[in-house]
């Protein structure tokens, strides 16, 4: 979409439907809806890639009998269950917080993006019901079945964040209605779910869960490798799950150009802010680093880079950039947060897919892991980083578009509810979610601590007894 | 296709207060089992049972919501901004009761058990009588159309929903017995059987005494719901309800779980369409039809068809899935779960421990 339908859409703003007066703590509403998205983003990122490692594990022991990889699957099968769970009750808040703090959103736009959601209930329904009868059904199922079972969370997994993705695209690229006077009309629910926006968002998110699921469980390994850990149990563990993230990482690097040159194209004013650029103009520079600053409307103290960002951006180094200015200042979102959030994403990417690409040439050149400790410390912090590249890249996105709820068409100040108490809420559920996450985390080391033999009965332990 | 639509969310809460409900009801159970050692064969029972479906139970919660908010938008926002405070508390019910259930499963000690446990009980207590109430706000003709425009109080804190409320934890708590009664049987174990046979007794006496005093206060209280349910098709369907609630008991009586699990479900999907009978064409009373707050009829179309085609996956999927739990082909050892955590002794084989 060009400058012409940027005007388009900015003339095309609605109403509210249900109506009302104002919410002095919009702010806190946004804050809950991001703790809680913050939460479950990375259980989302588990969801989506964590099944697919578990079943190339379960392969191995089918192909090869050796019960070192069953003991490895059957454990990790576990541990998805019990993130699953945590999923399912996240997830459950967020589609309350949809209607308690949304609602003119939900009732202006339900019918235009709802039925994604539709889809997706079905999508986590199946995910459900198979992600039981997998874990459950480790020794009570024929092998084959067992595997077969698995393969429904894989697909669900996929289908469930594709449609959730889908709705966040069409918040970022709205299609699929008319507005008229001031209300919405004419809904055409799959024009507005396959929009401009679902195709890099989707292929972004999903390598990020391979990259978040692969390097934070790598780090596990990584850290039991550290520790003279080197048995085929630790070693596979290791191996696999760092294939699948280093090489996820590399490709999330071409993926990254691809999303931000559609962010560009549909929405300049975002990219401007990624960079904190001001003017339109030929030739625009890459500024790293610095501190944007509100009243001169420019980035002070950064390391100004020539014409990078036309080059990065539209592969040539003289083209036009739009700037901050073609927009009112209330139209724009807040820079710094943006720019830090986009910043920490690319540094932080670039890291993890130099990291992959080191660990796949030794893998393929030597056929042997890298010696150096250095390599698997990198590993244990990969985790956490990774981690963080994911708020980041959410947080780039999302507050990138504000103050917009649906991008140029409804405002987030329109959208929000009139109850009372959103600051309570957000206090109570702020605490609620610590110490759910620190309940999580020590419950999760007290799984992964027994020795890998408990998983196995008779003979089969026996073999892997020697494991710790 | 919105009388579809509405379909869809009454076979949803249906199964969500058949399915959920006795997920909840069984927390009921866990929270009054006694101490630690008296209640531990009975907390076993209720890990063992619920662990392998309590997540696919869930979604049915999911499912009606999704449907409402694409189908009835206005009447989702309504009743979302005004209930807001019943709709939260049950939320954070929901994160407790989940995540504590699922922990629990993990727990290394007794203690850690025990804070879990209590925690995963009380939530289920509370959980469905929020929900419960909100509901009552609902029927009673107190969520108004618009960004939190009715009562944010007394749209759930009335006669009418703490009625509704009680009625369906004390429900679940019934539904509930009734399967771990038919679970304890399967798995062999007399004591339990008899101790949910008397639960499942207790609670359906309750239960048909709460719902016949609810009468008498909906006819003080929402006055409109009363007259729709003590005539026509609403009144069908009370009479219907209590008929399958006594013949649960009876069922229960003669030790015939596996039909009572059937007759059970019936009496409360009997309720729950003698409610859409009795507030009929209202969504939201008094304000709000079916038709106005229906969707587009193209989004309403395409929610059918994409759900239609759903099911052609789902329903066979979870048929797959109760069939597995019902011949007892997920059943894990059972294990009283204060045994757990007792320190190994000589008599016990090392293999077969997990």
């Amino acid at each position: 979409m060009g400058e012409l339908g940027w005007t388009m859409l900015a003339v095309a703003e609605v109403a509210e439907t249900l109506g009302g007066g104002t919410q002095p703590d919009l702010l806190a509403a946004r804050q809950m809806q991001a703790i809680s998205l913050g939460v479950h983003i990375p259980i989302v990122c588990f969801g989506i890639a964590f099944p697919a490692m578990i079943l190339f594990v379960e392969g191995l022991y089918l192909r090869t009998g050796n019960p070192t990889y069953k003991a490895l699957a059957k454990r990790w099968s576990k541990v998805a269950l019990v993130i699953f769970a945590v999923g399912v009750v996240t997830g459950t808040i967020l589609s309350f917080e949809f209607g308690l703090l949304w609602p003119e959103f939900m009732a202006t736009f339900g019918e235009v993006f709802g039925v994604a959601f539709g889809l997706e209930g079905i999508s986590f329904f199946v995910e459900a019901i198979f992600i039981a009868i997998y874990v459950y059904g480790w020794d009570r199922l024929s092998r084959r079945a067992h595997f077969l079972t698995g393969i429904p969370i894989v697909v669900s997994g996929f289908t469930g964040s594709l449609w959730v993705i889908a709705v966040n695209g069409w918040m970022n690229d709205p299609e699929g209605f008319d507005v008229v006077d001031g209300q919405v009309a004419n809904p055409r629910p799959f024009d507005a779910l396959f929009n401009d926006h679902l195709p890099h968002e989707l292929v972004h998110m999903y390598l990020a869960g391979y990259i978040v699921a692969g390097f934070v469980v790598a780090g596990v390994y990584a850290s039991a490798w550290l520790k003279g850990r080197r048995d085929q149990y630790h070693k596979t563990g290791l191996v696999v799950t760092l294939s699948f993230a280093a090489l996820a990482a590399p490709m999330q690097v071409v993926v990254g150009d691809w999303a931000g040159r559609q962010v560009a194209e549909n929405q300049p004013t975002k990219l401007a802010a990624f960079e904190g650029l001001v003017e339109t103009q030929d030739g625009a520079p890459f500024t790293i680093g610095g501190w944007y600053d509100e009243t001169d409307e420019e980035v002070k103290y950064g390391v100004e880079i020539p014409n990078l960002l036309s080059l990065l951006v539209h592969h040539d180094p003289n083209a036009r950039i739009e700037g901050l200015e073609e927009v009112p200042a209330e139209d724009r979102p807040p820079v710094n947060v943006v720019r830090y959030a986009f910043q920490t994403m690319v540094a932080i990417g670039t890291g993890l897919a130099l990291l992959g690409a080191l660990f796949l040439l030794t893998w393929l050149r030597k056929r042997r892991l890298p010696r150096s400790p250095w390599f698997y410390r990198a590993v244990m912090l990969a985790g956490p980083a990774s981690f963080v590249a994911l708020i980041a890249g959410w947080i780039t996105t999302e507050v990138g578009r504000q103050p917009w709820i649906v991008y140029g068409v409804m405002r987030t100040e329109q959208a929000v509810t009139n109850a009372d108490g959103l600051e309570i809420g957000y206090v109570i559920l702020g605490v609620v979610y610590v110490s759910l996450a620190i309940a999580v985390f020590w419950l999760l080391r007290r799984l992964t601590s027994k020795p890998p033999s408990t998983e196995l009965a008779g003979p089969q332990a026996a073999r892997v007894r020697s494991v710790r | 296709m919105a009388e579809i639509c509405l379909g869809f969310i009454v076979l949803g809460l249906v199964a969500y207060a058949v399915f959920g409900g006795a997920d909840f009801g069984a927390g009921f159970w866990d929270l009054t089992a006694g101490g630690a050692e008296r209640g531990g064969r009975v907390r076993g029972m209720i890990q063992r049972s619920m662990a392998p479906v309590w997540e696919a139970n869930h979604v049915w919660l999911i499912f009606v919501l999704v449907i409402a908010w694409t189908a009835f938008p206005v009447a989702f926002a309504s009743m979302f901004s005004t209930l807001s405070i019943p709709l939260f508390l049950a939320a954070l019910g929901i994160i407790f009761r989940g995540a504590a259930f699922a922990l629990r499963g993990q727990a290394g000690t007794i203690r850690e058990a025990k804070v879990l446990g209590a925690l995963f009980a009380s939530a289920s207590v509370l959980i469905p009588f929020f929900l419960g109430a909100a509901l009552g706000g609902i029927a009673s003709g107190r969520v108004e159309v618009g960004n939190a425009a009715g009562d944010a109080i007394d749209s759930w804190l009335n006669p009418t929903s703490v009625t509704v409320g009680a009625i369906a934890v004390v429900t679940g708590a019934h539904l509930s017995a009734v399967y771990l009664a038919g679970d304890s049987v399967r798995a062999d174990l007399p004591d339990l059987v008899q101790a949910f046979r008397k639960r499942a007794l207790a609670s359906g006496v309750v239960a048909g005494a709460l719902a016949l005093g609810g009468l008498l206060v909906l006819r003080e209280d929402a006055r409109d719901l009363f007259d729709g349910l003590s005539s026509g098709a609403g009144l069908a369907m009370i009479l219907l309800s209590g008929a399958a609630g006594a013949v649960t008991l009876a069922l229960v009586w003669v030790g015939r779980y596996g039909l009572a699990r059937v007759t059970a479900a019936a009496a409360v999907a009997a309720i729950a369409l003698g409610w859409v009978f009795a507030q009929e064409p209202y969504l939201l009373p008094p304000d709000l039809t079916l038709e106005q707050a229906a969707a587009n009829d193209t989004t309403l179309t395409t929610l059918v068809i994409c759900v239609g085609a759903g099911f052609v996956i789902l329903v066979p999927s979870l048929a797959y899935l109760y069939r597995l739990v019902l011949q007892g082909r997920l059943d894990q050892e059972f294990e009283p779960l204060d045994q757990r955590f007792r320190p190994l002794s000589a008599s016990d084989n090392a293999e077969a421990r997990h």
